[in-house]
C-alpha cells in the first residue's frame, strides 16, 4: 500500500479522510512494539552476549576486549569438553529413544484399542510436568538406598544393581531415562497425529494389494510420517540443547561435574563462577548449535510452503 | 482398517492379548512415578525408611504436605513452598494475559492486514521460539537492573511476556490464516475497522486457540526454573526454583515425603490443566510443528 | 443508483501485470458481468472497484465521484462473495445489520431493514440461525441479504452462485435476475460461467490477461465476437473452427476446406457479408467459426443437390442431450460438434445431410486470431 499510493502522490491525490490513513497504519503500528522487543530482546542480546564472549568479563560485564581469547579457553577447558560430549550422548539417545517409543506407541494405540483416550492421556501427562518435578522424582526412584535398586534387591534379587546416579560413568544415562520418560509420550501424540492425518484409503489399496500390516506401516505409512519425523527430531533436539533443569534437579551436574551439560556450563560460570566471558562464549556455541539444527528445518519448512 | 474382514484366529487372538499387554507396561512406566510420589508423600519417615517404594501407606498423613507447605527449608529460609506458590500464580497470570493478549493482535494484523514485509517480520518473531535462552541471560540482568526491576516479579513478567510473544504470535497466526479473508473484507465493506473487525468478528470465533495460548503459556511459565532462578530473589522466586532449594538443602534429615509432597504441589496446577483440558494441550505442543 | 466508470486501471504485483490498462463504464441501473477464465485478472478488478486492492494507476469514479483513494467503507458498496463470507459468530439477523450498524443506523431502522430484506429473499424463519446452521442455499440467501440491506450505490457479487449444486445455481440465477429487474440496481457481476453471463448481463466484459478484450451485450458478444478468444469462450458447447482457404471465383468469395481422403468442401461466402479485409487475405488460410446450431439437418430429397451450403458428413458420435443431439463429425482436417433437433434419426457411422449457415458464421484471421468477417 504504501509504494503505490507514493506513486500517486500527484496533485489532488490524497487520501480523503485522515481515518482512511490511520486504518493502512495500523496494523504496522500494533506490530511495532512486538517487533521493538524482538530487535532488543532477541537480535539485540544475541548481539551483546556475542561481545561479551569477546571480552575478559568475569564478575561483572567489562569492555576490555580480547578477541577470541574466551573461546580459546573454552576449547582448552576440560570440563566444557565434558559437558558437550555429554550432551551428544545425551541428545543422540534422548531422540533416538523418544522416536522409537513414540513410533511404537502410536502404532499400537492405532489399532483400535479400547480405552484409547485413557491409555493416551498416561502416556503424555509426564509433558505437562517441569523438568524439576520429573529431577525431583526420578531422584528419589533412583536413589540406591531406597529406591528401585532397594525395592527389587527386597524381592529377593540381592545381586540387583541399579546406582547410576552415583556412578560417574553412568550418571548421564539417567537423564536419558529421566527425559525419555517425560517427552516420549509427546512424541507418540505426534506422531498418533500424523497416522490419524493418513488417508484411509491409501491402507486399503495396501490391504488389496496383499500386505500383511507391519509391512503396511513399514512401507506405506511410515514413509508419509516423514514429516512427523523431521518435527519431532526438530523439537527433541531444541529440549536436548536447552536442557538445564532437569540437570539441576536430578544430579546437580554431578557426580562431580560428570553430567554437565553446556546449559548448566554456561550457567555456572556465567553466574556462579564470575567466568562472563567465558559463559557467553559458551551460549555462543549453544546458539551455533541450534542454528545448525534450524536453518535447515526452516529452508526446509519455507520451501515447502511456497510449494504447498 | 474397519471395513476389512479379519479372520479370527488363535493368532490373531494372541497378538491383541500381547498388544494390550504392551500397552499396559508402557502405562505402567509413565504413571507409577506419580503413585510412587503421591505415596511416598503420605508415609511418614519411618515407613519409607522400613518399606520399599511400592508398599502401600500403613498409615497415611499429610503432615509432610503440611510442612511442605508452609515450614520445609527451602535454601536460608524455613517457611515451606506455599508462599513460592503464590509467587508463581502472580507471576503466571499477568505474563499469561499479556502475552495472549499481544500475540492475537500480531496473528490478526500479519495475517488479515498483510502489508510488504509482514513476512519479514514474522519470520524475524519466529526466531524467538528456537534461541537457547542462556543466550540471552546475561544481557537481560543488565537490563533489569538499569529498569529497576531486577528480581522483581515485574521483572520476571517482563522476561516472560518477551519471550512468550514469539509462541503466541505463532499459535495465533496459523490459527488466523486459516480463518478466510473474505470474512475481513465483507466487514470492512461494511464499514468497520482494524480493531471493531478483529473484535467483532475474529475474536469471537478464536476461542479454541485463545485456549491453546493460555494453557501453554501458562505451562511454559509456570514450570520455567531458568528464568525463575536467574532473575529472582528469595521472595520472589517461583515455585519450581523453591522446590529445587528445597530438594537440595543439604541440612538436616532427608524428609523424601516431605521432597515429593512439594513436588506435587509444584506438579498439581499443570496436571489439573492437563486434564481438564489435555485436547488443547496437545495442540499447542503440536501447533508449531504442524503446518499452519 | 449509480454510475461507474473504470477510467484506464492498471495493477501490477511486482513485475506482473495483473490490470493492463481497463476502462469500463456503465449506467445507473445496468447489470454489468466481467466473464473470463481463471487468471484473467476479472476478481482483481473486482477487488480494485471495492477498495480491497489499491489500483496501480487509473481511477474509479462512482456517480461521477473519484473514489480511487477511499476506503472500501466509504466507497458505499456491498459484496457478495464466492464463499459467502458470513459471519460465523454473529446469528443471520446480525450478519444483516451489521453493515447498518457500522454506519450507525438507529436500531429501529436496522430492524426494519432486516424484516424488509429478510421479506423479500424469504429468510425470516432463518433470522435467528447462526450460519453453521443454514444449508448452502440459505447461506446464499443470506449473504445476499447483507448486501442488499445496506442499499448501496453499487453491488458486487464476486462467483456468488459457484459453490452451489446445479440446480440451485440455475433457481438463484432467476432469482438475482427477478431481484434486478425489480430493484433496478447497479451491479458487477464476476463469474467464468458463460451461461450466467448470457443470462443477467446487460452488458458483458470479456477479460483475458488482464485486458477486456471486448465489452457489449449478451448478444454482441454471442453473435459478433471481436476475436477467436471471446468466440470460443461464449456459447457451450464452444464454437467449430475450421481451417479453410480463403478463394474468390467469378467474382464471389468461397471457402475450400480441404477434408483428408474426400473432395474438397466448397462453401460460398454471403457476398451481402464481404468485408475489406478480406481481399488482402485472398488465397491464404483462414479460420471459419461456426457454432453447433449453425449446422442444421437437411432432407436431401426436397432440396437440389448442388447447392454449396450443404455437407454429406459421416457421424462419429451421437449424443442426445434430451432437448437436442449433438453430433461429433469431421470437418476439413477436424471434428466438429453440431446440434440438430431431438427427433433426428441419426445413428453413429451413418451418413447424414447437414445444412450450414453460412449468414451466420464468422471469419478470423489464422495468426492474429481477430475477426475478418
Amino acid at each position: 500500500m504504501k509504494n503505490t499510493s507514493a506513486l500517486r502522490l500527484g496533485p489532488g491525490a490524497k487520501r480523503s479522510t485522515s481515518s482512511g490513513g490511520l486504518q493502512a497504519w495500523l496494523p504496522r503500528l500494533v506490530l511495532a512494539p512486538s517487533v521493538a522487543i524482538s530487535l532488543f530482546f532477541v537480535y539485540g542480546f544475541m548481539l551483546w552476549t556475542f561481545v561479551l564472549s569477546l571480552t575478559s568479563s568475569r564478575m561483572l560485564p567489562s569492555y576490555d576486549f580480547v578477541g577470541f581469547g574466551q573461546y580459546a579457553r573454552l576449547m582448552a577447558n576440560d570440563r566444557w569438553w565434558v559437558a558437550s560430549t555429554n550432551l551428544m550422548i545425551f541428545g543422540v539417545l534422548f531422540v533416538a529413544i523418544c522416536l522409537v517409543i513414540g513410533a511404537f506407541l502410536a502404532i499400537l494405540l492405532d489399532q483400535k484399542i479400547r480405552q484409547e483416550g485413557a491409555l493416551r492421556t498416561i502416556y503424555l501427562y509426564p509433558m505437562a510436568l517441569s523438568f524439576i518435578v520429573t529431577g525431583v522424582v526420578w531422584k528419589w526412584l533412583l536413589n540406591p538406598q531406597l529406591g528401585i535398586q532397594a525395592m527389587v534387591q527386597s524381592w529377593g534379587f540381592e545381586s540387583f544393581r541399579f546406582d547410576w546416579i552415583i556412578d560417574p560413568d553412568m550418571a548421564i544415562y539417567t537423564l536419558v531415562i529421566a527425559a525419555v520418560w517425560q517427552a516420549s509420550g509427546f512424541v507418540m501424540a505426534l506422531f498418533l497425529a500424523g497416522l490419524r492425518g493418513i488417508d484411509d484409503s491409501i491402507v486399503k489399496a495396501a490391504q488389496l494389494d496383499g500386505a500383511n500390516l507391519p509391512r503396511i506401516y513399514w512401507r506405506v505409512v511410515m514413509p508419509c510420517l516423514r514429516p512427523v519425523v523431521f518435527s519431532a527430531v526438530m523439537i527433541l533436539a531444541h529440549i536436548a540443547i536447552k536442557s538445564f533443569d532437569l540437570v539441576i534437579a536430578l544430579t546437580g551436574g554431578g557426580p562431580g561435574y560428570a553430567t554437565d551439560l553446556p546449559a548448566t556450563f554456561m550457567y555456572a560460570h556465567a553466574f556462579n563462577r564470575a567466568q562472563i566471558g567465558l559463559g557467553s562464549a559458551s551460549a555462543m556455541l549453544m546458539l551455533g548449535g541450534v542454528l545448525a539444527i534450524l536453518i535447515p528445518y526452516l529452508y526446509s519448512e519455507l520451501r515447502s510452503r511456497k510449494h504447498g | 482398517m474397519d471395513n476389512v474382514i479379519r479372520r479370527q484366529t488363535f493368532a490373531a487372538r494372541l497378538g491383541r492379548v500381547v498388544l494390550y499387554g504392551v500397552l499396559i507396561l508402557a502405562a505402567l512406566f509413565y504413571i507409577l512415578p506419580l503413585i510412587v510420589m503421591l505415596m511416598t508423600s503420605v508415609k511418614p519417615l519411618s515407613e519409607i525408611s522400613a518399606g520399599t517404594l511400592l508398599s502401600w501407606p500403613q498409615n497415611p498423613t499429610l503432615a509432610p504436605w503440611t510442612k511442605a507447605w508452609g515450614e520445609a527449608c527451602t535454601g536460608m529460609r524455613c517457611d515451606g513452598v506455599g508462599g513460592y506458590f503464590w509467587n508463581s500464580f502472580a507471576i503466571v497470570i499477568p505474563a499469561v494475559l499479556i502475552s495472549t493478549t499481544v500475540g492475537a493482535l500480531n496473528g490478526y494484523a500479519l495475517t488479515k492486514w498483510r502489508f510488504k514485509g509482514s513476512e519479514l517480520v514474522f519470520a524475524l518473531m519466529l526466531f524467538g521460539c528456537f534461541i537457547p535462552f542462556q543466550v540471552v541471560l546475561l544481557p537481560m540482568a543488565q537490563t533489569l537492573g538499569w529498569l529497576g526491576i531486577s528480581s522483581s516479579r515485574a521483572g520476571l513478567i517482563l522476561v516472560h511476556v518477551v519471550f512468550g510473544i514469539a509462541f503466541t504470535t505463532l499459535f495465533f497466526r496459523n490459527f488466523y490464516v486459516g480463518i478466510p479473508n473474505e470474512l475481513v473484507s465483507a466487514a470492512k465493506l461494511d464499514g468497520a475497522g482494524f480493531f471493531r473487525i478483529f473484535w467483532r468478528i475474529l475474536l469471537p470465533v478464536s476461542a479454541p486457540i485463545i485456549v491453546v495460548s493460555v494453557i501453554w503459556q501458562f505451562t511454559q511459565i509456570w514450570n520455567d526454573f531458568l528464568f525463575g532462578v536467574a532473575f529472582s530473589a528469595h521472595n520472589t522466586q517461583p515455585v519450581t526454583v523453591a522446590l529445587n532449594n528445597l530438594v537440595n538443602t543439604s541440612t538436616g534429615v532427608r524428609e523424601y515425603n516431605v521432597d515429593m509432597a512439594a513436588a506435587m504441589i509444584a506438579a498439581l496446577p499443570t496436571l489439573v490443566v492437563y486434564v481438564l483440558a489435555g485436547k488443547y494441550f496437545v495442540r499447542g505442543l503440536t501447533a508449531g510443528s504442524v503446518k499452519g | 443508483m449509480s454510475t461507474l466508470e473504470i477510467r484506464n486501471v492498471r495493477k501490477e504485483f511486482g513485475s506482473e501485470r495483473v490490470l493492463k490498462d481497463v476502462s469500463i463504464s456503465i449506467n445507473s441501473g445496468d447489470f454489468l458481468i466481467l466473464v473470463g477464465p481463471s487468471g484473467c485478472g476479472k476478481s482483481t478488478l473486482m477487488n480494485a472497484i471495492a477498495g480491497l486492492e489499491p489500483v496501480t494507476s487509473g481511477n474509479i469514479y462512482i456517480d461521477g465521484e473519484d473514489v480511487t483513494f477511499k476506503t472500501p467503507a466509504e466507497r458505499d458498496i456491498a459484496m457478495v462473495f464466492q464463499s459467502y463470507a458470513l459471519y460465523p459468530s454473529m446469528t443471520v439477523r446480525q450478519n444483516i445489520s451489521f453493515g447498518l450498524e457500522m454506519r450507525k443506523v438507529p436500531k429501529a431502522e436496522r430492524e426494519a431493514s432486516v424484516e424488509r430484506v429478510a421479506d423479500l429473499l424469504q429468510i425470516t424463519h432463518l433470522l435467528e440461525r447462526k450460519p453453521a446452521q443454514l444449508s448452502g442455499g440459505q447461506r446464499q440467501r443470506v449473504a445476499m441479504g447483507r448486501a442488499l440491506a445496506r442499499e448501496p450505490k453499487v453491488y458486487l457479487f464476486d462467483e456468488p452462485l459457484s459453490n452451489l449444486d446445479a440446480k440451485l445455481r440455475v433457481d438463484m440465477r432467476t432469482e438475482i435476475k427477478k431481484l434486478h429487474q425489480r430493484l433496478g440496481t447497479t451491479i458487477v457481476y464476476v463469474t467464468h460461467d458463460q451461461v450466467e453471463a448470457m443470462t443477467l448481463a446487460d452488458c458483458i466484459a470479456v477479460m483475458r490477461d488482464g485486458n477486456i478484450l471486448q465489452l457489449g451485450s449478451p448478444d454482441e458478444v454471442y453473435n459478433n465476437p471481436v476475436d477467436m478468444f471471446v468466440a470460443g469462450f461464449m456459447g457451450s458447447p464452444s464454437m467449430n473452427f475450421i481451417r479453410a482457404m480463403l478463394e474468390k471465383e467469378n467474382g464471389r468469395y468461397q471457402l475450400r476446406i480441404t477434408t483428408p481422403g474426400e473432395i474438397d468442401l466448397l462453401l460460398p461466402w454471403p457476398e451481402s457479408r464481404a468485408t475489406p479485409g478480406m481481399d488482402e487475405r485472398l488465397n491464404q488460410p483462414v479460420i471459419l467459426g461456426l457454432r453447433p446450431e449453425h449446422f442444421s439437418e437437411e432432407d436431401v430429397r426436397l432440396t437440389a443437390q448442388a447447392e454449396g451450403t450443404l455437407l454429406n458428413a459421416n457421424i462419429s458420435v451421437v449424443e442426445p442431450t434430451g432437448a437436442d443431439i449433438l453430433l461429433r463429425l469431421p470437418l476439413g482436417e477436424q471434428e466438429v460438434t453440431a446440434r440438430v433437433g431431438p427427433k433426428c434419426p441419426v445413428v453413429a457411422g451413418a451418413r447424414l445431410a447437414l445444412r450450414i449457415d453460412m449468414e451466420q458464421a464468422i471469419m478470423f484471421d489464422a495468426v492474429s486470431e481477430q475477426r475478418i468477417a
